[in-house]
């Protein structure tokens, strides 16, 4: 019994130890900041591996979510006779909601997880102690710029994803099942907010970012240095992310739109 | 690793397609025609029942929106709503025996207040109220009243059957 209850203190430790060192880690990181104003190329090319890539799946997940959601949303419309209203259901779910999760759950997977096996790599193959002998911080010059690149890329990723979205609500809803081309978008104008819906979508997806990108350096920066511990930690990553995507959203949602 | 020229190449286009995405939501999908911040001016109204109006909710001259509902208070005193109104200064000059009442758009629509201008010389002001006020329309009120109007009559005309039979 005793032994049980120093276990669970035990771990109960080892999670505050590695939430302190995560704190840490990320104040280290901002304080790299500054630095890769004098390197841009460094951001670039992370942009490139963590956004660029991740262009296709996002595109492609956007486009179908857009037209379930424009093919559901007509069928249940269509049975009150307000099948007009499509172009509000899709546009406020996608912007709201769908845009902003879904792209940092697909980013979790397709970026974040690479982020952290090549981080984790870099530590196992001992590159990050290479480059402490040679007196570069790893934590400046590995983990800034691609925490940056990260935080950049989430929310241009959710933005793309929302907007085509809409338009795959567009194509289901007005090509193939005949809704009004002019009320689809009037209506999505008179009912989508500026300031209440689409920005609060943008800062949806900049705090999914900020936290996605941040489990995935950390955990790859704290992984065991061994085959098996990158393995783990990239698993982490994912798992960690969705749960802390999906747990922020309803915070976020209760604040910004549970009047 | 791509050649660094054609990675930037790829970058900024990311960036560009991105914004452009926010533009898109911005411009096409939101109602940012409808979020001027132009110069407004203050009405009030009390109503004994404002029903489902909420801030934010619309103020309509004719079907044209003029401007938004600021504040929802309740006057204790005289136990009536206050509905504070912005409207836009281009549409200053309403007569002071305007009126305003609650409707709701549709059947099941949102609620908004409609203004209809009366014959008066006077005019009014920044921070003038309006007197004439119609409450919104409650859809249970209406039926309930409707039902016990049904049941009052069902039960004059059972009384005068029984009388007949009687």
């Amino acid at each position: 019994m005793l032994e049980w209850i120093r276990k669970l203190g035990r771990s109960g430790i080892g999670q505050f130890q590695k939430l302190g060192r995560a704190n840490l880690f990320l104040l280290n990181t901002l304080v790299g900041f500054p630095g890769l104003l004098r390197r841009p190329g460094l951001v670039v090319a992370q942009l490139w591996s963590v956004g660029v890539l991740s262009l296709m799946i996002i595109l492609v997940s956007g486009l179908f979510v857009g037209m379930v959601l424009g093919l559901q949303g007509y069928n249940t419309l269509v049975d009150f006779g307000a099948e007009e209203s499509l172009g509000v259901a899709v546009a406020l779910s996608i912007v709201r909601e769908l845009g902003p999760v879904v792209t940092a759950l697909l980013f979790a997977g397709r970026a974040g997880s690479a982020l952290s096996a090549e981080i984790g790599l870099m530590k196992a193959t001992e590159q990050l102690s290479g480059m402490e002998m040679m007196a570069v911080d790893p934590i400046h010059r590995v983990i800034a710029p691609r925490f940056l690149a990260g935080f950049i890329s989430m929310p241009l990723l959710a933005a793309i994803f929302s907007a085509v979205g809409i338009y795959g609500g567009y194509f289901v809803g007005v090509g193939l099942l005949g809704v009004d081309d002019g009320a689809y978008w009037s209506q999505m104008q008179a009912k989508v907010d500026l300031y209440d819906d689409v920005f609060n979508g943008v800062i949806k997806s900049l705090v999914f970012g900020w936290v996605v990108t941040w489990i995935a350096v950390f955990e790859g920066y704290d992984a065991v240095p061994t085959s098996e511990g990158v393995s783990r930690a990239t698993t982490r990553t994912v798992v960690y992310s969705a749960f802390a995507v999906l747990g922020l959203d309803f915070v976020l949602t209760a604040l910004m739109f549970g009047d | 690793m791509k050649s660094s020229k054609t990675t930037e190449l790829m970058v900024g286009m990311f960036i560009a397609a991105g914004t452009a995405a926010l533009f898109v939501l911005a411009m096409r999908v939101s109602n940012l025609s409808s979020f001027d911040t132009g110069d407004t001016y203050r009405l009030t109204a009390r109503f004994e029942n404002i029903g489902g109006l909420k801030v934010r909710s619309a103020v309509t001259v004719g079907g044209v929106r003029v401007g938004r509902v600021s504040a929802i208070d309740y006057d204790i005193r005289h136990f009536q709503a206050v509905v504070t109104m912005d409207v836009e200064n281009k549409y200053m000059g309403f007569p002071d025996d305007t009126a305003a009442s609650i409707y709701t758009a549709g059947l099941l629509g949102e609620q908004y207040v409609s203004l209809e201008p009366g014959g008066s010389e006077e005019l009014l002001k920044n921070g003038s109220q309006i007197e004439l006020t119609q409450s919104a329309l409650v859809l249970e009120k209406l039926v309930s009243k409707f039902l016990f109007d049904k049941a009052a009559e069902g039960g004059e005309k059972k009384g005068d059957q029984q009388g007949d039979k009687q």
